[in-house]
């Protein structure tokens, strides 16, 4: 009696806001993705798989492949930035590894939105970064760095390196030194020496950092609609608008899972390597 | 566990929960019922059940602060004020719960049309408002004023800066075709209505249409657009325009206003192929149990003190003979287009729901903003 009761006193509070909060929602939406609209923007109870077949539109797979594009690009940017930064970081003393950490989730301390505002403020045409390369006599026009791919890469970039360097930086704490140094005694060269000991053994923590950037990049709506001035549309757009424009829900849904798939898929590769790495 | 460990695995943590919510943070979302719900206290408990409760939902601000009191205070009504911040947030909310829970809801003409359409809205006896006799007779031409009483007017057109832009735009044409000092220097709105607004009107279409054909030339017409855009833009293009970033954006005439309340050179003009007509208005949901407190509510907010509220705060126009009456010169100068008379405005399109044309509108939407990638 006793072994039951204490999973369930530990448990209980989390399963139940999860129950709630997040599969509750998710099996409506899924319930509502077979559904029809009605003319007024209702939700009509009467199955159908017309949501799901008009994800094979022609302008819907433009839209899911530009996004898978820019989400794995912001995610290869990320892991080159985040893995040097992680590894730089896991070289210091206690106390700067500390302050360093601090550092890096600072930017969590203001909203996402707010700090995407920020962005309009330093990259627009009449914005701070533009006035400072005037006056550094580096250009003679006002340059807009904002509405195109470039300020999209910036703001995703900015806002998810973090979620990159985290798991690196305790996959590389984790790694035993000694490791590195028996292969250098080998002598292998540093090169080597990292692609064939540090990489394979942090391999956990670059797919981690991988997913933790690419799931929130492919569903972001926001940093498009102002860095990119709304003409880069991605899928999240698409399913905001659905939602809140168009009022249709059912089609909505039925995005909103398609992108799940793409997600879930993605998390199976990830438990398959996180398997192979602690086997071997 | 060392320090830097812990503050990973917490930090971890954080992280699972924002992936797994994405970019939620954005969402103008309501404001949860305990933070913005605002209930006036009685002033006397005979008075609570003599004359009832209300709830109302409205936009945030966008009524004087202290109406609500001043309205229990004289009436002995109680109201509970919920906010909403979209159209679509509102009916989303009435469509579920099947009209209950409000009895007197603020929401733009063409949601107010489907929802009477869906039979959710009660019919509107104006006999029951002697204060709608303030309101101008132009209004009763409006289809959907049967379930809805207009609270506030306008039209969408171009809002430019007269003192940059080198002639006067007068076209569509001007926003969707630009000459080339005007290149990159544009912003259209993104709101799906308003975003094929411009291509609907500049082909001579009804802002209503539902016409596959024309709706494929609107298309094409905003694809070729889209080249010459700096951004699509629904909040800021105000603050474009007094940058300088841009120089001519299509704007709600009232949204043109607070550029122009930062600068005087901003101009606002209705193209010449015409424009829509938005109404901002009351309505009353049809299971409201309290629908004369509802009526009582509704003749409050027209009177004529609160339309002028409406208009020196707000710089919308107002359906009200009462108050475009007597706002003063300096407003009326200041801000050009609250002199836009009913007439001029009635002989823009009433914007109504499209029904089951929606999906093509949203298909449109879509291509327009999908294309160039």
């Amino acid at each position: 009696m006793k072994k039951l009761v204490s999973p369930l006193v530990l448990l209980g509070p989390a399963l139940t806001w999860l129950g709630i909060f997040l599969v509750l929602p998710l099996a409506l939406i899924f319930v509502y993705s077979f559904f029809q609209r009605g003319a007024f923007g209702q939700i009509v109870p009467q199955f159908t798989l017309g949501n799901y077949m008009r994800l094979f539109n022609p302008t819907v797979l433009k839209v899911f492949l530009n996004s898978l594009r820019i989400a794995s690009l912001v995610t290869v940017l990320a892991l080159l930035l985040g893995y040097p930064t992680a590894y730089f970081i896991t070289q210091q003393s206690a106390r700067w590894k500390n302050t360093l950490l601090v550092l890096v989730i600072l930017p969590f301390w203001t909203s996402y939105l707010i700090r995407t505002y920020a962005w309009i403020v330093l990259l627009n045409r009449e914005g701070v970064l533009s006035r400072l390369l005037i006056s550094l006599g580096l250009s003679r026009e006002p340059i807009s760095f904002l509405y195109n791919d470039t300020a999209i890469f910036i703001g995703l970039l900015y806002g998810y390196l973090p979620f990159m360097v985290l798991p690196l930086y305790s996959s590389i704490e984790r790694l035993n030194p000694e490791l590195r140094e028996a292969s250098f005694d080998l002598g292998a060269t540093p090169l080597k020496t990292f692609l064939q000991v540090t990489l394979p053994l942090t391999l956990r923590g670059v797919v981690t950092g991988a997913i933790f950037v690419f799931v929130p990049s492919l569903g972001n709506f926001f940093v498009p609609e102002l860095l990119g001035g709304g003409q880069r549309f991605m899928i999240g757009n698409m399913i905001n608008n659905q939602f809140l424009k168009a009022r249709d829900w059912p089609y909505g849904s039925a995005m909103a899972f398609g992108v799940m798939a793409i997600v879930l898929i993605l998390l199976l590769f990830q438990a398959w390597i996180t398997r192979r790495t602690e086997q071997s | 566990m060392n320090a830097p460990k812990l503050l990973v695995s917490l930090f971890l943590l954080f992280a699972l929960a924002l992936s797994a919510c994405g970019g939620s943070s954005s969402q103008p979302t309501a404001p949860s019922p305990v933070g913005s719900t605002e209930t006036q206290s009685p002033p006397s408990a005979a008075q609570t059940t003599t004359k009832g409760k209300i709830v109302i939902s409205n936009w945030d601000a966008y009524m004087p602060a202290d109406l609500l009191e001043k309205f229990t205070a004289e009436t002995g009504i109680q109201v509970e004020l919920a906010l909403h911040a979209t159209n679509e947030e509102i009916v989303g909310k009435l469509v579920a719960s099947k009209g209950k829970g409000f009895d007197v809801v603020f929401m733009t003409g063409q949601f107010a049309d489907a929802m009477a359409k869906m039979g959710l809205l009660s019919e509107i006896d104006y006999t029951k408002l002697p204060n709608s006799t303030n309101l101008f007779d132009e209004v009763k031409r409006i289809p959907f004023t049967k379930y809805a009483v207009p609270y506030t007017w306008g039209t969408t057109g171009l809002c430019y800066r007269s003192d940059l832009v080198n002639y006067e735009p007068d076209s569509w044409y001007d926003l969707l075709k630009p000459k080339a000092e005007l290149v990159g220097k544009i912003t259209m709105l993104s709101t799906d209505r308003w975003l094929l607004l411009p291509a609907q009107k500049a082909l001579g279409f009804s802002a209503n249409t539902t016409d596959e054909a024309e709706m494929q030339q609107v298309k094409e017409l905003l694809i070729e657009a889209k080249k010459t855009l700096l951004a699509y833009d629904d909040t800021t293009f105000y603050s474009k325009l007094v940058s300088g970033e841009a120089l001519l954006v299509e704007a709600w005439d009232g949204w043109c206003n607070y550029g122009i309340a930062e600068n005087p050179d901003i101009r606002f003009v209705i193209p010449k192929e015409g424009s829509d007509l938005w109404v901002d208005a009351m309505v009353i949901p049809e299971p409201s149990e309290n629908k004369e407190a509802a009526y009582a509510f509704i003749d409050y907010v027209l009177r004529p003190e609160i339309g002028t509220w409406v208009a020196e705060n707000i710089l919308y126009k107002v359906p009200n003979r009462a108050v475009m009456g007597q706002l003063s010169a300096d407003l009326l100068n200041s801000f050009e287009n609250l002199t836009i008379p009913p007439q001029e405005l009635l002989k823009q399109e009433a914007l109504q729901d499209v029904g089951e044309a929606q999906s093509l509108y949203s298909s449109v939407v879509a291509e327009v903003l999908a294309s160039g990638q």
